[in-house]
């Protein structure tokens, strides 16, 4: 399998969601979000600060801590 | 009258949808018990009236904020005639999961498709029909920005009232799930627990441990839904999970009918825009300088083009109704009273409306524009730095309009820690009725530096909040910071109509205030100037001139230990706007006819003027946030320690510069 946390990914680089880690709280919230299951995330900023990411063309700020969390299948 | 609901996630269109749908015809209150922010407004079609609530915005109907609970408590338990879900067409999937909660509940709701000019451009195809079936509710397609649509929208809203509900699709949640629903649903229904809400929505709730439902409901069925959840975690996994789960299929399944995508992301606009405005090194010089940009315009069209014309006319105001109170031969007291105590005073305060319009009009164009959330962005790396939460400078920016909503949006942070800290350092940032201070003092002794000023003095406060926030984080409170998630809006160019009715909301405000606050306090001020009877006005023997020279000393390190400062001081604890308004009375008192301005000139020097507008910036809150302070902490202990340590922190700061300035020889 080719699943790694959110944060390692650089870039320009994409993958599907696989997983959610951490409190029930925080991956519902994710959930509704759109971090749902197979949903394909696309980096487009990971350098300083947030990771911005974008979700089927809209974007969200993730705070490292919560990007560590995202387990990502890479593509 | 009918009543129309509108929901939506954030940045659906749903704010200007509803400006399309009501015009001016809105007012902003509070929902009964709680801060959150009622929008309501009245729509005018074919000679009928309907009643418009604009529900907060949401990415769901759980009860994760107070929001959420608001807008389903409004939908459920108020019985809206129709409500309209504003579902934003370019990110269809993520929108409709707050539709499939509301189908859930069994709401009569009918779906605007908002942006489809945004989903063309991104050669996003949608089958209406198709959608429209899929769901089981009607579907318009609209661009309220450009107001496409609108009129088919309020036909099918009011047409739909009149209709029975047609039998709209359900979500499956599997065999594991049905089963327990349906047991739970007959143990809510056999209790004679009355909660308003249907028996099986509760029963939804209950699975996916809903607190807000939890909290409100039987111990018995509580433990009884306990056990419904322990049962599927053991056969499947966690049921609030699987429910999440299952709503986005039943999504998947209707978005793969009836839309299409293209395969390749193109790269938008915005991602370019982007690629410079949250860039690692230029993206915060890029703040600091938007930000220069909006102080330098502010007084370059709001001072130098707007006031000049209101100040002219405020002049022949003045002088007009000077002349016709003499002439009706008025007693001389009230004469007094009018043109130096209410148009001194309260006049002092709406001569600054100009700039405050154009000030917030270029903030709202930012928020608008969607910038504001990459400033938050840009500066999280800063907050996260000294160790507090990125959405802290959110709140810190509602601040800048004014300190009571500004500690209200501290409601976004999740861990109680991170939202102390916000709040007790929001009041450093410098809200819009602190501004007039600034402005008299810059106009008076910095005519050639006004934009870099007030730009220091605002970067100042949000300093002095960090570095607080720093020292508090490390003292006072313990625990861990809460997560970090924001949308990014894309880039869009501000409606007219919805950047003008929200710098209205805050000017009107503005007036408001300075028609009641500010008059009573003015009105008390002038009775306190010319009592006892007999003596000078506004002298040092009046009243108010021996309550300000008691307190003078105080200030007299600080270099403003004059009892009309402190008057003004002591009057901006009930209301910053006060503050020029007392000055503006007892200086014009004292130098008949003379301008507040040139009086200012000859009362301070350019460094106690300094050292006042630092006081002014951070000394005790006006009495509104303390109050505010209180409700949100809800412990006095709190408003009482925000009170006083920010007096203490004004008053060291003006010292020291007062102190070190004249060590430099600056007088």
């Amino acid at each position: 399998m080719n699943n790694m946390p959110l944060s390692f990914f650089s870039t320009g680089e994409k993958g599907t969601v696989e997983n959610i880690l951490g409190g029930e709280k925080v991956s519902k919230r994710l959930y509704e979000m759109g971090f749902n299951k197979g949903t394909e995330v696309k980096v487009m900023k990971n350098d300083a600060g947030p990771i911005i990411v974008s979700l089927s063309g809209y974007k969200i700020a993730l705070g490292r801590g919560l990007a560590q969390k995202i387990l990502i299948n890479k593509q | 009258m009918n009543t129309i609901a509108l929901v939506g996630n954030p940045n659906s269109g749903k704010t200007t949808l509803f400006n399309a749908l009501t015009g001016t015809n809105q007012h902003v209150g509070n929902w009964p018990g709680v801060t959150v922010e009622k929008k309501e407004g009245t729509l005018n079609f074919k000679g009928k009236k309907y009643n418009i609530v604009d529900l907060p915005g949401t990415y769901s109907l759980g009860a994760y904020s107070e929001d959420e609970v608001v807008a389903r408590d409004f939908i459920m338990k108020d019985d809206p005639d129709i409500v309209i879900n504003v579902v934003d067409a370019t990110n269809i999937e993520r929108n409709l999961y707050l539709t499939t909660q509301l189908l859930e509940m069994g709401t009569k709701v009918i779906i605007a498709l908002n942006m489809m000019d945004e989903a063309k451009e991104k050669n996003i195809s949608i089958d209406i029909k198709k959608l429209s079936k899929e769901l089981g509710v009607p579907v318009i397609a609209t661009v309220a920005s450009k107001k496409n649509g609108i009129d088919d929208l309020i036909k099918e809203a009011i047409d739909f009232m009149g209709r029975e509900k047609t039998s709209q699709n359900k979500i499956d949640y599997g065999k594991d799930i049905d089963l327990e629903i349906n047991r739970l649903k007959e143990v809510i229904e056999n209790s004679n627990l009355n909660t308003g809400y249907p028996a099986e929505w509760v029963a939804i709730k209950l699975l996916e441990g809903d607190e807000y439902i939890s909290k409100i409901i039987d111990k018995n069925i509580l433990n009884i839904a306990q056990e419904s959840s322990d049962t599927i975690a053991v056969a499947a996994m966690e049921p609030e999970l699987i429910i999440v789960d299952k709503r986005y299929e039943f999504i998947g399944n209707i978005v793969n009918k009836a839309v299409k995508k293209p395969k390749e992301e193109v790269i938008t606009k915005s991602d370019k825009i982007d690629k410079v405005l949250t860039h690692k090194w230029f993206g915060l010089p890029i703040f600091a300088l938007i930000m220069l940009a909006v102080y330098q315009l502010t007084f370059a069209i709001g001072e130098d083009i707007l006031q000049e014309g209101l100040n002219a006319g405020m002049e022949a105001l003045t002088e007009a109704i000077e002349g016709f109170l003499i002439n009706v031969n008025a007693p001389e007291l009230l004469t007094a009273f009018i043109t130096d105590g209410i148009l001194g005073g309260v006049g002092a305060v709406v001569e600054f409306v100009p700039l405050i319009m154009v000030l917030y009009l270029l903030l709202g164009i930012l928020e608008d524009s969607g910038y504001m959330a990459r400033a938050a962005y840009v500066m999280d790396r800063i907050m996260r730095s000294v160790g507090l939460h990125g959405k802290t400078f959110i709140s810190m920016l509602v601040g800048v309009g004014c300190n009571v909503p500004g500690i209200m949006a501290t409601r976004t942070l999740d861990s109680k820690k991170d939202r102390m800290i916000a709040i007790l350092i929001n009041p450093f940032i410098s809200c819009g009725a602190r501004l007039p201070i600034y402005l008299v003092f810059i106009s008076a002794f910095f005519p050639k530096h006004k934009a870099l000023i007030l730009f220091s003095i605002y970067a100042f406060g949000f300093l002095v909040a960090i570095i607080m926030g720093k020292i508090f984080s490390k003292t006072l409170f313990e625990g861990e910071s809460s997560y970090f998630v924001m949308e990014l809006p894309p880039y869009r160019v501000p409606t007219l109509k919805g950047t003008l009715l929200n710098m209205w909301d805050k000017v009107s405000s503005f007036l408001k205030r300075a028609g009641t606050v500010i008059f009573a306090v003015v009105t008390v001020l002038w009775i306190l100037s010319v009592l006892p009877y007999g003596v000078e006005p506004y002298s040092e023997a009046s009243i108010l001139g021996k309550i300000g020279s008691f307190i003078a000393p105080i200030f007299k390190p600080a270099g403003f230990g004059t009892w009309q400062a402190s008057v003004g001081l002591f009057a901006g604890i009930v209301a910053k706007e006060a503050v020029v308004a007392t000055l503006g009375m007892v200086y014009a008192g004292v130098e008949e006819g003379a301008k507040l301005i040139s009086a200012v000139q000859g009362a301070f020097t350019p460094l106690s003027a300094i050292s006042f507008m630092a006081m002014t910036l951070l000394y005790t809150p006006c009495a509104a946030v303390i109050g505010t302070v209180k409700r949100e902490t809800n412990s006095t202990k709190w408003a009482t320690f925000t009170a006083l340590y920010t007096f203490a922190i004004g008053w060291i700061v003006s010292v020291l510069i007062f102190q070190i300035g004249r060590l430099f020889g600056l007088s």
